[in-house]
C-alpha cells in the first residue's frame, strides 16, 4: 500500500513538491507518517507544529491511514 | 440560515458580505475586516501571499460557524470570505459578518468566529519583505 500526501506552505518548500508519494510499505497511522516524514526531511521537525489532515479533518496520531484517504501535512496556520 | 463561506483569489467586496447577512429578523450586523498591514513585528512588509487548502478550509470554516450557532442560538446569518493569492498593502484579507437580533451577541459571535478561524482554518501566509519572504508562525 502506498500513500499520497499533499503539502502546503512551508512543508511544500521543505519537501520541494506539492504531493509526495510514499511507496509500500507506507506508514499505517498518522503518527508513523509524521515520524517517517521527519526522518526523510529533518527540517519538518523544526516547525512550531505539524498536524496531519485526513479527508479534510485534523487527525490524531493513532488515526489509521488508507490509500483512498486524502492526506495532507498541515504546518502552523496563519489565516485571518 | 446556510452560512455564506468562500475563498477567493479576487478582491473581496465587503458590501456583498454585508448584504449576504442582511435579514429583517436581525437588528444588528457586525463585521470584522482584516486588512494587509505595512509591518510585522517592526519589519516593513511589502505584500502578502496567502495559500489555502480550499476543501479543508471550507470544511473547518463550516465547523467554526456551526460552533457559533450552538453558542449563540439567536445567531441569524453568517458570511465569511477569505482572500488567497497575492495581496497588496491595504487589501482586504478576510471579512466576517454576522447578523443577530441584538448587538451584544453580534460582537461576541463575530469575535469568536475570527479568533477560532485563525486557529484552525488551513490558510498560510507568506510575508514579503525588502530582502526576502517568510512563512508566518512556521517556526518557534
Amino acid at each position: 500500500m502506498s500513500l499520497k500526501v499533499a503539502l502546503f506552505g512551508i512543508t511544500r518548500d521543505i519537501v520541494g513538491t506539492s504531493v509526495i508519494e510514499l511507496p509500500a510499505p507506507a506508514p499505517a497511522t498518522v503518527g508513523e507518517l509524521l515520524a517517517e516524514m521527519r526522518k526523510q526531511y529533518p527540517a519538518l521537525g523544526e516547525l512550531r507544529s505539524c498536524a496531519v489532515a485526513v479527508n479534510n479533518e485534523y487527525a490524531a496520531h493513532d488515526h489509521p491511514l488508507r490509500t483512498v484517504d486524502e492526506i495532507a501535512l498541515i504546518p502552523p496556520v496563519a489565516g485571518g | 440560515m446556510t452560512p455564506h463561506l468562500s475563498i477567493t483569489d479576487q478582491p473581496i467586496a465587503v458590501a456583498d458580505a454585508l448584504a449576504a447577512v442582511q435579514t429583517d429578523a436581525a437588528g444588528a450586523v457586525n463585521a470584522f475586516i482584516g486588512t494587509v498591514r505595512n509591518q510585522s513585528g517592526g519589519r516593513p512588509v511589502r505584500r502578502l501571499h496567502y495559500e489555502s487548502y480550499d476543501s479543508m478550509t471550507l470544511t473547518q470554516l463550516g465547523h467554526v460557524v456551526a460552533q457559533a450557532y450552538e453558542k449563540w442560538p439567536m445567531l441569524q446569518e453568517v458570511a465569511v470570505v477569505h482572500r488567497k493569492g497575492t495581496l497588496e498593502l491595504g487589501d482586504v484579507a478576510v471579512v466576517v459578518a454576522v447578523a443577530t437580533p441584538h448587538r451584544a451577541e453580534s460582537f461576541a459571535a463575530c469575535q469568536f468566529i475570527i479568533d477560532t478561524l485563525k486557529q484552525v482554518v488551513t490558510i498560510w501566509k507568506r510575508e514579503e519583505y525588502e530582502d526576502g519572504t517568510e512563512w508566518v508562525a512556521a517556526h518557534p
